[in-house]
Formats: structure tokens, C-alpha cells, sequence
């Protein structure tokens, strides 16, 4: 069974389907309802590198569902440490459990433990790479917001040469004709291969390191943190950090409904002062992680969420 | 000048390969992709840039007392895609083979990109790149998604 590695393992139809499921799964998430779908089942959460809202959301979601999860526990004391190779983990946790998700510093990781596998593959984030339910969590707040997916102007912000979330959702947010403004500083430019395979697919994509003057008529404001733990070299970090930071001042001219959202945590390029005001959406955008990993588990499990049409 | 007087500035061979329509250019990163380098006890000989009806010039590799498999010719694809290759046995062409780009690359190179899973030399999986254009020649590790840059990646065989 094939599981969800990057963006492209999904079509535009599969993406809305996955989105009206994680909508009908909202009374559940909030521990409303009770719809144990997933009973029975198990999650192997295999988290290489450390997560706080990917692993929780995850194990909340599997729970909420009335499924179980194993957890790999700390890397520092797993059998990994003993050298096992991923393709050997895999083999076991495959094992155990009917779909796994999993985090690794390596790119390239969930592809691999994928073709490994026999039970579906949830990529939680490869290196540098991909992070498609962070994607598909980041496009069920937008539709929240805006009711639509199709045609947005959409800031994408930060750092976006690291910045895996921004990698995938530019590629989904394109496939829906949206218009793209990657505003970062030079130094961590959105890497050419994806800014041409955006080009390639019809998107507009503009480059720019000026993030303010950007914000104006944006319907959507995609702020990420400059990630200290990907430079191999603390000066280059030092030259870039700090390089935007977002103020309730720089939010006066902007459209109503413009959403300000944030894979979280942030550092301090979101000043709290921005929480108070109307556009701050990252808290729900975070809450909104358990639903789509919800739909997504259902999805990927062959299991049908109630309330969809036949 | 003519094809004869190519093959004059080499010797035929009795038993071998002969690789011809190499593009031009390429005869040496064919050697590294056949392992072919110090330590080769069997005679090689070598012709570089010498003119090609079909290409304008070429090169051309005669390995002496070696069939050269197909496994091992689909290596060269990299770098010698549309090369022709005759097995010559007693002087006379024995066998036809031909060198094609396919859609995938399996365990001939690594992929260059350090962070790549496939680092790891004990990973077991094969090394699998994707062809995503032949020409121009565009492709990308099929684990990390990384495009790779020919320069490096012939430094990668396996």
C-alpha cells in the first residue's frame, strides 16, 4: 500500500476529499463525538529527530479514533544508536503495526522506508524535503479561512531554502493556480529545482527579499522560523537571523481577511503583537494538525468517514 | 575523412569490444565507468574527437579479450547514450548491442547530495536515479528528489 511521501502522491481531487473528511472529523478531534473508526489499529511513530506537534498530533489523532500507538521512543536509546539501518527498523516496526509515520534527518528517508514497507508510509518530515501533512493541515486553514483553495495570493516567508513545509505546500498551493510570493534573504532562497518545477507547472512565482512590502493584498501570510539546527555554520546563521519580523504595525493595510499562519514554533519572527489581531491563524492552524492527520490516517487505511457522499 | 582511415589510427581487434560513436569527449569518463583505469591488465585503446558522419566527431573504446555484459554497458548510458557496441570474436562482429538511457538508473551511482539517505553504505536498497529528461540530460535521486549534476555524479560509481 502506498502511503503519503511528498505532495504529488496526492491529486487536487484526493486533496479535497481529505479535506471534506478532515471537516466531518472536527466534533471528533475536539473530543465531541466519539467515532472509533480506527479500532483495532495500530500507529508506529517513528521520530528520528525530535517533533513536538507532528508526534503528539499524530498519536491524538490515532487515539481520537479509537486506535493505539507504539511509539520508537528516544533515538538516543533505541537500537538505532547500535547502528540498525532504517531498512532494518522498517522491517520491524512493519511488523508491528498496520501504517507507520515517521521523522528523519535524512532526505529522502520516507521515500526509502516506504519502498521498505509493506504498510503505508506518513512522512513527517524528510531533512530538507517534504512534509505533506504539514501541507495538508497548512490547506485545510486556508480553505477554513478564505472557503477555497483555488486562485489565492499566497506570502510564503522565512527561510524556504530549509524550510521543508514551505517546499511542499509551494508545490499543492501551485496545483491550485495560486499566486506565489517567496520573500526570504539570498542566502536561503527557495532552492532552484522547486522554484523551477513551480514554473514548470504554470505557476506565477514572484522572488523577493522584501517581505513588507509584499504583504499588501496577500490573502495569505505563510511566516516560517530560520532553522538554527539545519546551518552547518553558525556565521551564516548569524548573518540571517532575526531577518523578518512580523509586527501588528505592519498589518494596517492589509485585506480583512488576509490570514497570518506559522508551522510554529516560532522563534521571533511573529511578534506576539500579531496574536491579538483578526489575521493570526497559527494556534488553529496547530489544532487543526489532529484533524487532517485524522482523515489522512482514515484515508490511507481504506477506511471510509461517515457523512461523505456514496 | 573516411571511416576507414578512423579505424586505421587503431589496430582491429581479434576479440573484444569495440564502442563506437562514443559523443566526443566522453571516451574517458567511459574508462571510469567501466572501472577500466590502473590495474586493467587487458589492452585498451583509446580514440578521441576524431570525425563522425553521424555526430560531426567522436570517440571510440576497443577493450581487448573482454565482452563487455550488457549490465555493464547500460552503466555508460550516463555518458554514452546512442553509442554503439560490437562484440568482435575472431576478428568479425559477433554481436550487436546498443546503449539506451531507460527511465531509471539502478546501482550505478550514488547520488551526490550529502544528506541523502543513501549515504549510508549499509542501507540495502538500491540506488535508483530518474531519468527525468534525456536531453538536455536532467535527473533526480529517486529517494531525496535532488537533482544531480553529471560532473559529480560519474565521481559516484558504484
Amino acid at each position: 500500500m502506498t502511503g503519503l511521501i511528498t505532495m504529488a502522491d496526492l491529486t487536487n481531487e484526493d486533496i479535497v476529499e481529505v479535506l471534506d473528511a478532515a471537516e466531518r472529523l472536527l466534533p471528533v478531534a475536539r473530543g465531541d463525538a466519539q467515532m472509533p473508526l480506527l479500532s483495532g489499529r495500530i500507529l508506529g511513530n517513528l521520530f528520528f529527530e525530535p517533533s513536538t506537534r507532528t508526534r503528539m498530533s499524530f498519536e491524538t489523532a490515532m487515539k481520537r479514533l479509537g486506535g493505539d500507538v507504539v511509539n520508537l521512543g528516544d533515538v538516543s536509546t533505541s537500537s538505532v544508536v547500535k547502528g540498525e539501518t532504517l531498512f532494518d527498523t522498517i522491517q520491524m516496526v512493519d511488523g508491528y503495526t498496520d501504517i507507520i509515520a515517521m521523522r528523519h534527518p535524512r532526505q529522502g528517508a520516507a521515500r526509502y522506508a516506504q519502498d521498505a514497507a509493506r504498510v503505508p508510509i506518513l512522512n513527517g518530515g524528510d531533512g530538507a524535503g517534504h512534509h505533506p501533512t504539514q501541507t495538508m493541515l497548512d490547506l485545510f486553514t486556508i480553505r477554513q479561512a478564505h472557503g477555497r483553495l483555488d486562485g489565492l495570493d499566497v506570502v510564503l516567508a522565512g527561510d524556504l531554502r530549509y524550510g521543508r513545509t514551505v517546499h511542499s505546500l509551494s508545490h499543492a498551493l501551485a496545483r491550485f493556480d495560486c499566486r506565489l510570493v517567496l520573500a526570504s534573504p539570498e542566502l536561503l532562497r527557495m532552492p532552484p529545482e522547486i522554484v523551477e518545477d513551480l514554473r514548470a507547472s504554470g505557476a506565477s512565482v514572484v522572488e523577493t527579499t522584501d517581505l513588507y512590502g509584499s504583504l499588501d493584498g496577500a490573502d495569505v501570510v505563510y511566516m516560517t522560523r530560520i532553522q538554527k539546527e539545519r546551518f552547518a555554520d553558525e556565521d551564516e546563521y548569524v548573518k540571517v537571523a532575526g531577518a523578518y519580523k512580523l509586527h501588528a504595525k505592519h498589518l494596517g493595510e492589509v485585506r480583512q481577511d488576509m490570514i497570518v499562519m506559522h508551522p510554529l514554533p516560532r522563534v521571533d519572527e511573529i511578534h506576539p503583537s500579531v496574536d491579538e489581531t483578526r489575521h493570526a491563524r497559527y494556534f488553529e492552524q496547530a489544532f487543526n494538525g489532529v484533524v487532517t492527520r485524522m482523515a489522512l490516517l482514515c484515508r490511507l487505511l481504506g477506511v471510509d468517514v461517515p457523512g461523505g457522499e456514496a | 575523412m573516411s571511416n576507414e582511415s578512423n579505424m586505421r589510427r587503431v589496430t582491429a581487434i581479434r576479440n573484444g569490444t569495440v564502442i563506437d560513436h562514443i559523443p566526443a569527449g566522453s571516451a574517458l569518463r567511459v574508462l571510469e565507468l567501466l572501472n577500466i583505469g590502473q590495474g586493467t591488465s587487458v589492452p585498451v585503446s583509446l580514440v578521441m574527437n576524431v570525425p563522425s558522419k553521424k555526430k560531426g566527431a567522436k570517440d571510440i573504446v576497443k577493450v581487448e579479450d573482454r565482452e563487455l555484459t550488457q549490465a555493464e554497458l547500460d552503466r555508460l548510458a550516463l555518458v554514452a547514450e546512442g553509442a554503439s557496441v560490437a562484440i568482435i570474436r575472431a576478428y568479425t562482429v559477433a554481436e550487436k548491442l546498443e546503449i539506451n538511457l531507460g527511465d531509471e538508473i539502478t546501482d550505478v551511482v550514488r547520488c551526490t547530495f550529502s544528506n541523502c539517505i543513501t549515504q549510508n553504505s549499509r542501507e540495502p536498497l538500491p540506488h535508483r536515479l530518474r531519468v527525468l529528461s534525456k536531453d538536455p540530460l536532467q535527473i533526480r535521486c529517486h529517494y531525496c528528489g535532488r537533482p544531480q549534476d553529471l560532473d559529480e555524479l560519474v565521481q559516484n560509481v558504484i
